[in-house]
């Protein structure tokens, strides 16, 4: 084999591993999208029928009830404008509290309920510095108000 | 008056690194000696001055002074001492001061074991290192100065994070740090040959432990993480493509890529340009993923309280040094040279093939992580990219490098014939096929991925006991340690191959409600849940469960999963609970109280899971044992008289 033609061979074994991945990235990406949507967005219909969404806001104080079957927890998003029930099965983070920040990953039922199958936990929710904490709190207002 | 002791040792440092990152460089282009000799006493001058800063701070925690603010935020008086001196680097700040004692302390190491290197080439990578730890110095003082008073000081400290109240944190972030900033040597190594033109075999030789001993520490630096995140997070999972889990893995996988290529340029004087672009690559990705880290800009499990002003700092460092190195990679380059020609089918063209997956396989999780900050800072939207993503495209680009792991070190270098190496390797293939039928249908139920799983663990597993058969048959003796550690680390590989695979072919998990006397059974084992009784640790009052745990009716033994609560902090920690073995762990913790007798708790079945990092050990024993190997230690004359035979051959 000429060097030429080796060169070739080689440049085109390495385009097609490119294109392969490339195939591979985009044909997974597109089913892999996870989108996050406020109470808000959802409440006004934003938010896909069927398909997997990230939904976050705050936990309604006293709004955390046990289901009888004792593993299912049913409780509502709030992000102060609007709320938004949702249901998870299964043991609950350690930092999840009422009042506090939640994001839940999962799809929205016809009966208007989120089924979560995933709640995402936060390490050190009670480490933020108060003045830090005002910031975010801030930050959040602001990004509202400019979606809004 | 030891805080200031320490930030004023900063400062100091701080000027010696600008020395030490001009002076020496300016020296080895004027061929000024003189300056050339101030290159080793500024680094270790400079290590002696970090060094005092890092004890100044770990004092502070140990003395419990609650007037440095660092240590308010992140100790307590009753935090059991070694977790007051793991606590220094519990926080931004001080692991910062980690991150800047590791780089001295590479940068020690260099100025050490270089005897056997040219004065001037030491003098440019340690140059090159005095520039990237101003970078740092100056971030620190800055915008992250651990020394940082708090007036009046606290009555008492905030506490460290619960969740770094373990072992996995003593040695976790400085295992990674290691690694991360290891690179840097790599790095400096490839800038320094750039600027002197000097990019021959013997270069290859000289970074080639480095490079070598950074894998070593980030592949253990990631096991660990892996491993605490196991057992100390309570979700039993190993690896969950979390954005800050991929910002290690990122230069893992390209520093992997340039190890081989080191090879390549080192054996054949090949692949050198490509070896100093990996070089750079590796130490940038390793910036860029301490400013995801450090930055916030990802919601992680990471998310530690964060500060965007220090985002933007390593943001502009990283642009310099990208920006920087690859503007003299353009210059300089086109004088290297090429290297030496190969065949289609040889040991380079395979490492050539191994180099572009795992690059490839880098981007694609490079995409997969910051894509969601791209969307993001275009004000589409906010979006995350699950796992299936990462595994829908990691898998598949894995896959041919794992099949050709096995031929790869058979083949000769410059120009290989397959058919003899692919004949000699006909008992693994043997054996795998056998393995792959066999093994799942051991776990009854068989599927493609296990079988293929299995199929190449066997094949490279086969392989490397092949190659050492072969040579201790052929009256081979005295093996070089590097040719054994690279043995070692690919059997490594194929331990990780099997954990990975069983484990998530037949893991079981339930979730369930336990009332005293209930029983739960997964993977044949049964607990019966006993109780739950209170217990007081020196910082927390423990919920404690007992749990009886048999198999085909006989009792093994009894499990004590914990839910803590700190007494400084309103957060519990779920500890978990998990009976160890070679082919299974089971592993139980506590949900919560669902009523006055009875927990809802959660239990797993792990067939293999240690064999993941069992795999990490071994792959990281075979890079420790390679770097082991004496020609890295051959005095200078020797060196070149074997590169000029090198380049000869």
């Amino acid at each position: 084999m000429k060097p030429r033609h080796k060169r070739f061979a080689l440049i085109g074994g390495g385009v097609a591993v490119l294109g392969i991945a490339a195939a591979l990235v985009l044909n997974a990406f597109q089913s892999n999208l996870v989108f996050f949507f406020t109470p808000t967005q959802v409440a006004a219909g934003e938010a896909p029928k069927g398909k997997t969404f990230r939904i976050g806001g705050m936990v309604k104080e006293g709004s955390l009830k046990r289901q009888p079957d004792g593993l299912t927890m049913q409780f509502i998003v709030t992000d102060t404008a609007k709320e938004f029930p949702v249901a998870y099965t299964g043991i609950l983070p350690d930092l999840f509290r009422e009042g506090k920040g939640v994001v839940a990953q999962g799809k929205l039922g016809e009966n208007g309920l989120f089924t979560a199958s995933e709640v995402l936990a936060k390490h050190d929710e009670n480490y933020m510095p108060p003045e830090a904490q005002h910031a975010v709190d801030q930050a959040h207002k602001a990004a509202k108000t400019v979606k809004q | 008056m030891i805080p200031e002791l320490g930030h004023f040792a900063l400062i100091l440092a701080l000027l010696v690194s600008l020395v030490q990152g001009t002076l020496p460089l300016a020296g080895a282009a004027r061929h000024s000696l003189s300056w050339i000799a101030l290159a080793r006493p500024a680094a270790r001058a400079q290590f002696l001055l970090v060094a005092f800063a890092f004890g100044c701070l770990t004092w502070a925690f140990v003395a419990n002074d609650f007037s440095v603010l660092y240590v308010a935020q992140h100790s307590n008086s009753r935090l059991p001492l070694e977790y007051r001196i793991s606590g220094v680097w519990g926080g931004h700040e001080g692991s910062l001061l980690l991150w800047m004692l590791m780089l001295s302390g590479w940068t020690l190491a260099v100025s050490v074991f270089s005897r056997h290197l040219p004065d001037a080439m030491v003098a440019r990578v340690i140059g090159v290192l005095g520039l990237v730890t101003v970078g740092f110095l100056a971030f620190i003082l800055l915008t992250s100065n651990p020394f940082e008073r708090l007036l009046p000081a606290a009555a008492d400290g905030r506490d460290l994070n619960p969740l770094l109240q373990d072992p996995g944190l003593i040695f976790h972030p400085p295992m990674l740090y290691m690694g991360y900033v290891g690179f840097s040597i790599a790095f400096a190594f490839a800038i320094a040959a750039l600027l002197s033109g000097q990019l021959d075999a013997a270069w290859a030789r000289w970074s080639r432990p480095w490079t070598t001993a950074a894998w070593v520490f980030l592949t253990l630096g990631i096991a660990l993480g892996s491993w605490w995140a196991y057992y100390e997070l309570g979700w039993g999972g190993w690896w969950f493509w979390d954005p800050v889990e991929n910002a290690s893995f990122i230069p893992w996988l390209v520093g992997t890529a340039l190890v081989h290529s080191l090879a390549v340029t080192e054996k054949r004087g090949g692949f050198k340009n490509w070896t100093v672009l990996l070089a750079i690559a590796a130490f940038s990705l390793s910036l860029l993923g301490t400013f995801l880290v450090r930055s916030g800009v990802l919601t992680s499990v990471h998310a530690f309280a964060t500060d965007p002003r220090r985002g933007i700092f390593i943001l502009i460092l990283l642009a310099i040094v990208v920006g920087v190195s690859l503007f003299l990679f353009a210059w300089r380059a086109p004088k290297v040279g090429l290297g030496g020609s190969f065949g289609l089918v040889s040991r380079e063209s395979l490492l050539l093939v191994n180099n572009v997956l795992l690059v490839v396989a880098a981007g694609s999780v490079l995409l997969g992580t910051l894509y969601p900050l791209f969307i993001d800072a275009l004000g589409l939207g906010k979006l995350s990219v699950g796992p299936p993503y990462f595994n829908a495209v990691f898998v598949p680009l894995m896959v041919p490098l794992l099949v050709l792991m096995a031929p790869g070190p058979l083949a000769r270098w410059k120009h290989a014939e397959m058919a003899p190496v692919l004949k000699k390797l006909l008992p693994a293939l043997a054996v795998a096929v056998a393995l792959a039928v066999a093994v799942p249908l051991a776990y009854g139920q068989w599927t493609p991925l296990t079988a293929l799983g299995i199929l190449l663990a066997a094949w490279i597993a086969g392989a490397s006991v092949i190659a050492v058969i072969d040579r201790l048959r052929a009256g081979v003796t005295g093996q070089p340690l590097h040719w054994w550690g690279m043995h070692l680390a690919h059997a490594g590989v194929a331990v990780f191959v099997v954990g990975v695979t069983l484990v998530s072919a037949y893991q079981q998990e339930k979730d369930v409600r336990m009332a005293p006397d209930d029983t739960v059974t997964v993977g044949g084992y049964s607990f019966r849940f006993v109780g739950v009784r209170e217990a007081m640790g020196p910082n927390y009052r423990a919920m404690v469960g007992e749990l009886e745990l048999s198999k085909d009716g006989k009792v093994l033994r009894s499990m004590h999963p914990e839910k803590r609560a700190y007494l400084t902090s309103t957060m519990p920690m779920t500890e978990a609970a998990i009976d160890v073995g070679l082919t299974r762990d089971v592993y139980v913790s506590l949900g919560e109280p669902i009523d006055e007798r009875a927990w809802s708790v959660r239990v797993y079945y792990k067939p293999f899971v240690d064999w993941i990092w069992g795999g990490c050990l071994l792959m990281a024993l075979g890079g420790f044992v390679a770097i082991g190997d004496r020609r890295y230690r051959m005095k200078k004359a020797a060196a070149a008289k074997q590169a000029a035979q090198g380049a000869a051959a």
